[in-house]
């Protein structure tokens, strides 16, 4: 962390950025908030540390279109810097206005997950060293090793910074092994029906509360089809509860082929519904029937599905595979 | 509330039969909006027309719904009368009663339950229609042919006939395409060349006219009467523009063993070379396979011995832009490769040969100057088999399910010619059906085996194999039915045809729209077969499907009467069903360019006003005069900004709704 500040400070003193985009401590030890720093205002309350889980890069859509408020730094972690890019690529953020210093990571930390881990109410978590956090709960103080609750999106990250103005170089740290699509998997499996009921069930917890649109880097709209009322889908999914889980499939198909799981609309979710599974049976599909693609690799590239090649799978071999 | 008529039509005993179009249009009046329904016999008539205008003006009403056929037969029927009626045209919906329910269904209970929807459906999309107006393009009065065999110079000569531009665009070196390789066209036996030659020569001649030789298409895009082409010129590594055609060049070349394509690979041809004797242009072309020069940088023995310094071993692919405002496919045909027809013996005997390559066997400027010699030996054949259907009018997957319609003609003309220059030669054929429809063609075939004695054998054959040095065909006599196994010296395979290979890269181009068999579609089988169902381009010749000269001919002419037709407007009334942005929804990501295949959004950096919103943004604009309506920005507009008229996005939700109520 005193890496960072020190680059921040030395950005400051040279006139190169006047705002940084970075996380602010909250009222809980592990609450991480983002938070803009001015020059002026100083870093007071600045942190980066195991429990900086949320991706920085939305927020430049406001903070880059700021008129005649210099440059903001922002601080993207790997996974960040590729909604970075297709923020880019939607013209959606003005990159003359932003400079971006890279950081390291080695995942994050999910608290719910450390909650669940010692059984008791979590006073509060801390770093160490090591691998080990120390949680101090109303039976006293516990050890959990990181690596055993990180947030779903970090136990598959295999991800890299793909765009920075300036790197702060990481230690090498082991990458987790968990295959991404085996979720996926497990849920192609199942039947028709049992999988209707899988998702019945979970899309039935959502109270609407929009945290997982709010948060996409992709979810960009000006204004969301679902509050636009002379679109005729917003009045639906409020007055009947199918329409209500529709929300879920229609964003996920707003998203598809931009979508970089980064993961957020699962970190967020209060009902902790797995929405990264929709978007990854997506990204899965799009594998398999267009080729390899990872979204915000570049700023450039047309995603599979607003492109076309002579390449491109027949609807014939989609339909074939029978809704699987 | 708009007040909204509908009109079922029984189309004579089409729907009458499956649906109750009675109960169809009574119910029609517990739909909201509803205020007048009928049924008639046939509604596109001039009686069903006037039923329509006199409803309009009796029972003032906004918009009209016709049940009836595919609004692709009738839509534009129905908003003439719309209009004649004094409404927009624009205020008409089809519900589509015909192809989507009669015309599928057997029950009448479930096709007019159907129907009932589909009628639902309809009104509730025109009770959300606005009136719309159509917008104006002009047109480019230059047309563009795909292939330069027979059909694209027939096309070509009769639109310049007219007085308007036009461009061939011939992948081979010269125009001319199958019919120069023939000998003699059935049912005349006029030679092909004798009568082909001149008209290469006209086109050549023809101030209207430019021939893009050895060139490709490279994409297309833009809309009816403003079409924007790229062109690749291949590069020919020889100036078309020096080039007399001398042929001194040809006469040192050291590189002779390239397969003359011409041919058909029955003798060889120089690296540097012109195609035939009568090729347009009658220019050289290196061939980079086999030129010493090109491969290896030492030779270059043209070059020197070329007076007209037209060599130029440096020249590279070059892409020209040019603006039509009609383009006609004539990319023609091929016949099919044999490799998964072993038991034929194709690759193994070379004295089983393709017709193509008899025909060049025959022809007086072919390998053989005309002289039936058979390839392995060079002796004349005293027994000749020939067989038909290879490949067409199967079932398995390596066959054509269609008939390549040509065959029996031109194998009755090969026994025939065969009889009459070698009368002592022993000639059979084997078929499944003779099919000789066309003018004078059952005569000619009828001569082959009367007058001439050729012996028709009705069977397929199994096998072609070699015993002791002699060919031997098995085949099947089913009139005698029994099995044959016959000597023969020469067997000629009647192969089927099929679309060249560069057909379906030309359509995806034109976004004109292909069978299963990579035949180009007609926009309709009976009365429109000269259209693609893409507006502004034609088709010609075998693209199409299979015909014969004076069919291909025929067919060219009336591509080049519709493209006259379309040429001699100034301008196209265009289609206002076309897509809107909202400035005001619309983020600016550009993902609705992306999938636009007409290139009609642009962007642009403006102020946008709204409510509490007075910022300069970057949204999309369209240009609606290249906007085709496809709908394609408004599926991918993930914020709905994006809205295409006449099909608005609440309308198709309405629709949706109404089928699901």
């Amino acid at each position: 962390m005193q890496r960072i500040i020190d680059k921040i400070q030395e950005l400051f003193a040279n006139d190169t950025v006047d705002r940084v985009l970075g996380w602010k401590t909250g009222e809980f030890s592990w609450e991480r908030t983002p938070h803009v720093f001015t020059k002026e205002g100083g870093l007071d309350g600045f942190v980066y540390d195991d429990f900086c889980g949320a991706n920085l890069s939305k927020y430049l859509i406001d903070e880059s279109a700021k008129k005649d408020a210099g440059k903001v730094l922002v601080l993207l972690k790997p996974c960040d810097t590729y909604s970075y890019n297709q923020l880019i690529k939607e013209h959606r953020v003005k990159p003359e206005n932003i400079y971006v210093l890279a950081i390291p990571c080695r995942g994050k930390v999910n608290v719910d997950a450390v909650k669940a881990a010692v059984g008791t109410t979590v006073l509060a978590v801390e770093e160490t060293e090591g691998d080990d956090l120390k949680v101090k709960t109303f039976r006293g103080e516990k050890i959990v090793n990181r690596n055993d609750v990180l947030f779903e999106k970090c136990q598959v990250c295999q991800k890299t910074h793909q765009v920075y103005d300036e790197i702060i170089e990481a230690e090498p740290y082991e990458r987790p092994k968990k295959d991404r699509f085996a979720e996926v998997e497990a849920l192609e499996a199942l039947s028709p029906e049992e999988r209707y009921e899988f998702w019945r069930t979970q899309l039935s917890k959502c109270i609407r509360c929009n945290a997982c649109r709010n948060v996409c880097p992709a979810c960009n709209c000006r204004t969301c089809v679902f509050d636009n009322a002379k679109s005729g889908v917003a009045t639906k999914a409020n007055t009947d509860d199918f329409e209500e889980n529709m929300f879920h499939i229609i964003r996920a198909f707003h998203v598809a082929g931009r979508c970089t799981d980064c993961g957020e609309c699962s970190r967020v979710c209060p009902q902790n519904i797995p929405l990264h599974l929709l978007n990854r049976k997506y990204i899965k599909d799009m594998n398999t029937y267009y080729g390899e693609y990872q979204a915000g690799e570049d700023a450039e590239t047309r995603g599979p599905l607003t492109n076309f090649t002579k390449e491109d799978v027949e609807p014939s071999i989609v339909y074939g595979k029978g809704g699987k | 509330m708009q007040k909204i008529g509908v009109f079922v039509c029984w189309c004579g005993s089409n729907i009458a039969a499956t649906v109750d179009v009675k109960a169809v249009a009574e119910s029609a009046y517990d739909i909201p909006g509803v205020v007048y329904a009928t049924n008639y016999q046939y509604m596109c008539s001039e009686n069903g027309q006037s039923l329509i205008k006199n409803a309009v003006k009796e029972y003032g009403l906004t918009g009209i719904v016709v049940a009836s056929c595919s609004p692709r037969m009738h839509e534009a029927t129905f908003r003439k009368t719309a209009q004649a009626a004094g409404l927009n045209p624009y205020m008409v919906e089809i519900a589509n009663i015909r192809e989507q329910c009669s015309w599928v269904h057997k029950d009448m209970d479930t096709a007019t339950a159907k129907a009932k929807v589909l009628l639902r459906t309809a009104v509730s999309k025109l009770t959300l229609d606005q009136p719309l107006t159509a917008g104006t393009s002009p047109v480019t009065k230059r047309a563009l042919v795909i292939g330069g065999g027979i059909a694209g110079i027939q096309t070509a000569l009769d639109i310049a006939d007219a007085g308007y531009k036009v461009d061939i665009v011939e992948k081979k070196p010269t125009i001319g395409g199958k019919m120069a390789q023939l000998d003699k066209t059935f049912p005349t036996l006029d030679c092909a060349a004798c009568i082909l030659t001149p008209k290469m020569v006209d086109v050549s001649a023809n101030e209207n006219i430019n021939i893009y030789s050895y060139s490709e298409v490279e994409s297309v895009s833009g809309f009816v009467g403003n079409f924007d082409v790229k062109i690749r010129r291949k590069a020919r590594y020889v100036k078309e523009d020096l080039c007399t055609g001398c042929g001194s060049c040809m006469a040192k070349c050291p590189s002779k063993k390239a397969l003359n394509e011409f041919n058909m690979g029955l003798n060889t041809r120089t690296a540097i070379y012109i195609p035939f004797a009568q090729a347009i242009p009658n220019v050289a072309v290196i061939d980079p396979q086999s030129c010493i020069k090109l491969k290896t940088g030492k030779c270059g023995l043209c070059q020197k011995i070329c007076e007209a310094k037209a060599i130029d071993y440096e020249q590279k692919d070059e892409i020209i832009e040019e603006k039509y405002g009609a383009i006609v496919a004539a990319t023609g045909y091929n016949p099919i490769k044999l490799d998964k027809f072993g038991e034929l013996g194709y690759d193994l005997y070379p004295d089983v040969i393709t017709s193509l390559e008899y025909e060049r066997l025959m022809n007086a400027a072919g390998p053989t100057k005309g002289h039936v010699l058979r390839p392995s030996d060079g002796k004349e054949p005293k027994r000749i088999i020939f067989v038909q259907c290879v490949g067409s009018r199967g079932q398995s997957c390596r066959d054509k399910s269609y008939c390549s319609k040509i065959c029996c003609m031109y194998t009755a003309k090969h026994a025939m010619m065969t009889k009459d220059h070698y009368p002592d030669t022993d000639v059979k054929v084997f078929y499944i059906d003779v099919r000789t429809p066309g003018k004078n063609f059952d005569e000619f075939y009828r001569r082959a085996v009367e007058e001439y004695g050729v012996e028709y054998i009705k069977g397929q054959v199994g096998k072609i194999y070699e015993e002791d040095g002699q060919l031997k065909v098995q085949g099947s006599d089913l009139l005698a039915n029994k099995q044959l196994t016959l000597d023969a010296d020469l067997v000629v395979l009647a192969v089927a045809i099929e679309p060249d290979e560069t057909a379906r890269k030309v359509a995806t181009m034109l976004t004109a729209s292909m069978d299963t068999n990579d035949f180009f579609t007609e926009a309709h089988a009976k009365l429109r077969p000269v259209e693609s169902p893409t507006a502004g381009v034609f088709l010609s010749g075998v693209c199409q499907g299979p015909k014969d000269v004076p069919e291909t001919v025929s067919q060219a002419s009336a591509a080049a009467a519709k493209v006259i037709g379309l040429l001699s407007k100034d301008e196209l009334t265009g289609n206002p069903c076309v897509a809107h942005a909202d400035p005001l929804l619309c983020n600016g990501c550009s993902q609705c360019a992306n999938v636009c295949p007409y290139g009609a959004i642009t962007y642009v950096e403006e102020e946008v006003r709204g409510v509490g919103v007075r910022e300069v943004r970057r949204f999309a604009r369209v240009n609606e005069a290249v906007c085709q309506g496809c709908g394609a920005c408004t599926v991918t507009c993930p914020s709905g900004a994006m809205d295409l008229k006449g099909f608005t996005n609440r309308q198709i939700m309405a629709e949706v709704d109404a089928i699901c109520k």
